[in-house]
């Protein structure tokens, strides 16, 4: 016990590590059993997220269950390790939404073996971002999540996989570069990759770096930094890659790809743009708020505007990410000029739609999976009045659409009342008008299921599509369970992100 | 209220909920067992009602700081503290969940023979279409369904703060959303005549434009005072935040915060009780079955807007504070006496109901359907009740509410009968041609369905405020009075609606059951089962009772009449002005509406004879109105003002345009364009660098270093000689020049 108590994170970061390292050793004909290891493998790291959210201190401040290790003394990298309330949640969702993934992910016939190890390193990068203290370690992680991903798509994706795959690589590295010489600038004049020390001292240092001031320096590195998260998130109009690469690849690579892999970008804000810039962060913080708006509205109708159910899904994501943008630029004008109290509700907002867009996007891409598998299309015109065939189909979808619509009572509403509470007496026009997107969420939402399950009966599908098998419903439940609970008793993890959050103002 | 009682509130709304979750989830393919299920919990519910609503009525200064009742739970934390949710029991809580609970008791039980319960399942009927003589194949569900909006509906009327009741409220829209759409795979013949999927999605998305500025206002009220409790807005700190919201100016120029916020609020009633400008869905919204339609449009949805305004009353009339005020207080006798002051938000919210009343009514005229015209007639009431709030009646409102809410769901559960009767009808006679909901093919039905008959007549007496013995009249006649006494265009406009309510409502009762039948079907129809015709006649008894629950102390002869049976006069008066902080007057007796709302309703319904008694002889005559003020003017009422058409070419069309413009446009084209651009500008580089550095140069260079190398190797292989002493020789001589290399550049 002893171990699980001083190694906690470590444990749940390379459990899957561990895993995918066991499967190597499977035969590749051995498929049932590479899935039950792979399902096994991402089980624990889950198991031991419950005990790290049961043994986690709210009212402590500052990291916990740390570990701090000699990695690259030379140049002053470490392996550090530690959660707060804002990393808390997106691991536990990490946790979540891998096994499920994986087991969704049974219906996967193709190299299997190759996919499932490429799915437990993705588990492995995203766990690494959340809970790295270390820059250099952070962005270790970073990439390590790109690769997996870049492949997931290329090899298992649909038919426009390689554009996609290789679009979703360049936006992404493109960000990354920048972002890398950014973390260097920072460690190599600070002289530690430490989160902590840079936190402290890199918004107040004042050296010159090849004869450029201190504040100009900083400014390139922000721009670097927001640059590359922008894409992740993403950000209008850096958006593009995101319709295609989720379009294209594999369901359960989409619900990673929507769930986590989007949050990697919206914390990125978080744990490094807010503390480490706080200045030039407030100073453009209205750039973001007015770009957060442009992609809630303009995606909401580039949603609207589809024949692709999965686009369709795709495009809400980015509309719903929208809002975490939104309560990020909240937060940051807040922090530099006062009211802490909209800042707090923003940020609150933020983090907690972080996790509930990850339940309702990823639940929505496996819905989407489940007809894609079933009638290998993806064209909405091609469905109507499925109901009757899928009944319990159905329910569920209806359900999860009205999870990413934000109806009240279930998850989504919570959070954006919340960053829409908070941004609203700061940005209060862009406020008002996002509020456009949340009108056209409604359409485009309500569109998906008048073309699918409503309407007469498109009698192709008859003797051709079963209902959602119980291995899917199963993969689904956790997901459903928790949009409820969250929507309607959400202070079991709100508390947690509002203990974390209020210390930052 | 004793503590124990309060304590067990929070009970209400949930064996609706728990109903729900056991249907969809455990009990739907039993349709004995769901429904059961969903009936025994909303009687649970309704019991538990009943006794929280008359434990409230026999406690006396109910209302009061310390008589009420209330328990919260914080809800999620913020910063230091929680926003906290609950459940508030006052008197208008107690007032809505009396009706309320009744009303859907009523519709659930009548849901049971409307769905044909106890006939076998047609082979011939395809789930998501409207059986035609077998049971429902969805049966179950719609049950699920309504226990869902029955839940909604009660969390609402329990709220403690405006986010729980926003979501109640929600909830209730999703489920009329659902409801509406019921059967969703029915589609017509005529394509340009709207189907059920269509009205769901029309009744949603309209209602959430209103919703979402409903949510800025919830979000703004929240920022200006830092809570979204009922309670703690009006009383905490002497009405402090009333004053401090009516005197911080807006966002807006020229409105105060208060104004403002109680503007956002109220375009979420707007929405919610269908009123012009976003009145649209609620006709279409009759393409769901029709206890759908009574639940919705009579007892719960769009009541819940005109709810909605009276709990958010003190907000929209704060500014008035400040006038009172600013009066002097000295002169606070002599400025109650002239009533309420009427603030922007009042003023836009009497506007807007009395024209909507009016508006309706004219095109309740011109309808057909028989739903259609209860649905118009439904947002004409709404106007009535809005306008009242508007004019600061706001418990002329709520009475006009709660009478309104029996007569209009008897109306609409006796039109399905009708309709049911009809189907039933057009099932014997082999009657494809006729519809069953369309009047004109009616006619003669009063002895083909005498229960329904009665109390669709007493229904429709009620609406068309039949004096001294429907409740109709009394709540419309104090609305009258309120407006007569505060502001006379919103009388004349109203009497006139008043008068155009009675006459539609003769012009239904003598197409639906006078005359002779005129088709086939009308022929063969019969009476509904018991399960239908129940809930008619109990709703009936309350759409006449319920008046006297408020007949004015001051009113000749009924006034006396009503306290020497016992009863208060203006019981509701008293018991609901706890609600707010200052109780307001009774307004004192004026023979003037009296007169008025007589005349009107009787003139209605008599001008309605004259015209009509004659009319209507076979299906394919053209209406007396129709004649009386020529078909472009009768087409302009019978096309609803070709308002759909108007939204469908405004909004509609240019939403799907937009659609295409940021995908197809912006994303596709502009910046995945200029993406493209750079990758291919980007290869075309790297191909020049190919074609013209990497090959020649690059490649030549490595090209030459491998050929140089070989070349060095070819001459250099005779040192290699293999023998040891030539090897030392060359190392001796290459250790002297490298050491004389070191010492030259020491």
């Amino acid at each position: 016990m002893d171990l699980l108590n001083s190694h906690l994170l470590s444990l749940i970061l390379f459990a899957p590590t561990l895993g995918a390292l066991v499967l190597l050793l499977i035969p590749k004909d051995q498929v049932g059993a590479i899935r039950w290891a792979a399902l096994v493998a991402s089980l624990v790291p889950l198991v031991l997220s419950v005990v790290l959210w049961l043994n986690f201190n709210a009212g402590a401040a500052g990291f916990q269950f740390r570990e701090d290790y000699l990695w690259f003394p030379l140049i002053g990298s470490d392996y550090r390790l530690g959660v707060d309330g804002i990393s808390l949640p997106m691991v536990l969702l990490t946790a979540i939404l891998s096994p499920l993934g994986i087991l969704f992910s049974f219906g996967v016939q193709d190299k299997v073996k190759a996919y499932m190890i490429l799915f437990l390193l993705l588990e492995t990068g995203s766990f690494g971002v959340f809970m790295a203290l270390d820059l250099l370690v952070f962005f270790l992680f970073y990439e390590i999540g790109l690769i997996p991903m870049y492949f997931l798509i290329n090899i298992w994706g649909s038919a426009n996989k390689q554009y996609a795959s290789f679009k979703f690589m360049l936006y992404t590295m493109a960000g990354s570069l920048g972002l890398l010489l950014g973390i260097q600038v920072i460690g190599l004049t600070l002289g530690s990759f430490s989160l902590e020390t840079a936190i402290a001292a890199w918004p107040t240092w004042s050296g010159t770096i090849a004869g450029l001031p201190a504040t100009t320096v900083r400014m390139v590195a922000f721009v670097a930094f927001v640059v590359a998260f922008a894409i992740k998130v993403p950000i209008w109009p850096l958006h593009t890659w995101l319709p295609d690469a989720h379009t294209e690849a594999p369901t359960a690579g989409s619900m990673m790809l929507a769930g986590i892999l989007l949050k990697l970008g919206a914390y990125g804000f978080l744990r490094l743009v807010l503390p480490l810039y706080p200045v030039e962060a407030a100073a453009g913080a209205w750039v973001l708020a007015l770009f957060a708006t442009i992609a809630i509205v303009a995606t909401a109708f580039a949603s609207f505007g589809q024949t692709d159910f999965k686009r369709l899904v795709a495009y809400s994501s980015v509309n719903h990410m929208g809002f975490v943008a939104l309560g990020v630029a909240v937060a940051a004008w807040t922090a530099q000029n006062g009211s802490a109290e909209e800042g707090i509700l923003a940020l609150n907002g933020a983090v907690l739609q972080m996790f509930n867009h990850g339940l309702s996007a990823a639940g929505m891409f496996l819905l989407v999976g489940v007809i894609y598998d079933r009638t290998h299309t993806r064209n909405l015109d091609d469905f109507g009045g499925l109901m009757p065939l899928m009944p319990v189909y159905g329910g569920l979808l209806l359900f999860t659409s009205m999870a990413s619509l934000g109806l009240p009572g279930l998850n989504g509403f919570v959070s954006e009342f919340m960053v829409v509470r908070g941004s609203f007496p700061v940005f209060s026009a862009l406020t008002a008008i996002s509020m456009l997107g949340l009108l056209m969420t409604g359409a485009y939402i309500l569109r998906g299921i008048y073309k699918t399950i409503y309407g007469p009966l498109n009698t192709k599908w008859v003797g051709h599509t079963s209902d959602i098998s119980v291995r899917e419903i199963i993969a689904w439940a956790p997901l459903g369970i928790l949009m409820l609970v969250l929507g309607l008793a959400p202070n079991w993890m709100v508390s947690v992100i509002n203990a974390a959050v209020t210390r930052l103002f | 209220m004793s503590p124990e009682l309060v304590s067990l509130t929070w009970l209400i709304p949930v064996p609706p909920l728990v109903s729900f979750f056991l249907i969809i989830l455990l009990t739907n393919r039993s349709k004995a067992l769901s429904h059961t299920i969903a009936i025994a919990s909303i009687a649970t519910s309704f019991v538990l009602s009943w006794i929280v609503a008359f434990a409230a009525f026999g406690t006396p200064h109910f209302g009061a700081e310390d008589a009420i009742g209330a328990l919260s739970v914080p809800w999620f934390d913020v910063g230091s503290g929680a926003f906290m949710m609950g459940v508030l029991v006052d008197p208008l809580t107690a007032i809505m969940l009396f009706f309320a609970s009744t009303a859907m008791l009523a519709i659930f039980v009548y849901s049971v023979g409307y769905g044909n319960y106890g006939k076998k399942l047609d082979p011939h009927d395809k789930p998501g279409w409207p059986a035609h003589n077998g049971v429902d194949p969805l049966y179950s569900r719609f049950f699920a369904y309504l226990s869902l909006f029955a839940f909604g509906m009660l969390v609402l009327i329990l709220a403690d703060n405006l986010l729980l009741m926003f979501m109640g409220w929600e909830v209730m829209g999703l489920c009329s959303y659902l409801l509406i759409g019921f059967w969703y795979a029915r589609k017509y013949d005529d394509p340009n005549k709207i189907t059920p999927r269509q009205a769901g999605v029309k009744a949603f998305m309209t209602t959430r434009v209103a919703d979402v500025i409903m949510l800025l206002g919830i979000v703004y009220l929240y920022y200006a005072t830092g809570t979204l409790s009922f309670r703690e807005i009006m009383f905490a700190h002497e009405g402090e935040w009333l004053h401090h919201l009516a005197s911080t100016p807006s966002l807006i120029v020229g409105l105060s915060q208060a104004s403002l916020i109680g503007i956002l609020l109220l375009i979420g009633t707007i929405g919610k009780s269908a009123q012009f400008p976003l009145h649209t869905w609620l006709p279409d919204a009759m393409e769901g079955p029709t206890p759908v339609s009574a639940m919705i449009h009579a007892a719960a949805m769009v009541s819940a807007g005109v709810y909605a305004v009276i709990r958010m009353y003190p907000v929209l009339a704060a500014d008035g504070l400040i006038a009172h005020t600013a009066e002097a207080a000295g002169h606070a006798a002599e400025a109650a006496a002239h009533g309420p002051v009427i603030t922007t938000p009042m003023g836009v919210l009497a506007f807007i109901g009395a024209f909507t009343a009016l508006f309706a009514a004219t095109i309740a005229v011109s309808q057909n359907d028989v739903k259609k015209v209860l649905a118009y007639s439904t947002i004409s009431q709404l106007g009535f009740m809005l306008a009242a709030l508007g004019i600061g009646g706001y418990v002329a409102a709520a009475f006009h509410l709660m009478t309104h809410a029996f007569f209009k769901a008897l109306l609409f559960l006796g039109s399905g009968s009708i309709i049911h009767g009809m189907e039933h009808g057009a099932h014997h006679a082999h009657d494809h041609a006729s519809d069953p909901q369309d009047m004109r093919f009616m006619g003669g039905l009063r002895h083909k369905m005498p229960i329904t008959f009665v109390t669709f007549f007493i229904g429709g007496m009620a609406l068309a405020g039949l004096p001294l013995v429907t409740a109709g009249f009394w709540s419309k006649d104090e609305i009258l009075l309120d407006a007569f006494l505060h502001a006379p265009l919103v009388f004349y406009t109203l009497a006139l609606a008043a008068l155009l309510t009675a006459f539609y409502t003769t012009r239904q009762l003598w197409m639906v059951f006078f005359g002779a039948p005129r088709s086939p079907s009308a022929e063969q129809a019969h009476e509904s089962s018991w399960t239908m015709t129940a809930p008619l006649v109990v709703l009936s008894v309350f759409a006449v009772g319920a008046g006297w629950l408020n007949i004015p102390a001051d009113f000749p002869l009924f006034g006396q009449l009503v306290a020497s049976l016992g009863l208060e006069p203006g019981w509701l008066h008293h018991f609901l002005g706890g609600t707010l902080v200052e109780h307001p007057e009774a307004p004192a007796f004026t023979p003037v509406p009296l007169i008025t709302s007589v005349v009107v309703a009787l003139g209605g319904i008599l001008l309605g004879w004259l015209v009509y008694r004659n009319a209507w002889k076979t299906s394919s005559d053209v209406d007396p109105v129709e004649r009386g003020i020529g078909s472009v003017l009768y087409g302009l009422l019978k096309n609803k003002y070709w308002v759909d058409e108007l939204y469908d070419v405004l909004f509609v069309k240019p939403a799907f345009w937009l659609g295409r413009v940021f995908f197809t446009g912006i994303d596709k084209g502009v910046i995945d364009g200029f993406l493209h651009g750079v990758a291919w500008i980007s290869l075309g580089v790297g191909n020049v660098f190919r074609d013209y550095f990497d090959k020649p140069v690059v490649n030549g260079a490595s090209d030459g270093s491998g050929v140089a190398v070989k070349w060095a190797g070819r001459e250099l292989r005779p040192i290699q000689t293999g023998r040891v002493q030539h090897y030392l020789v060359m190392v001796m001589a290459g250790a002297a020049v490298i050491g004389a290399f070191m010492w030259m550049a020491r």
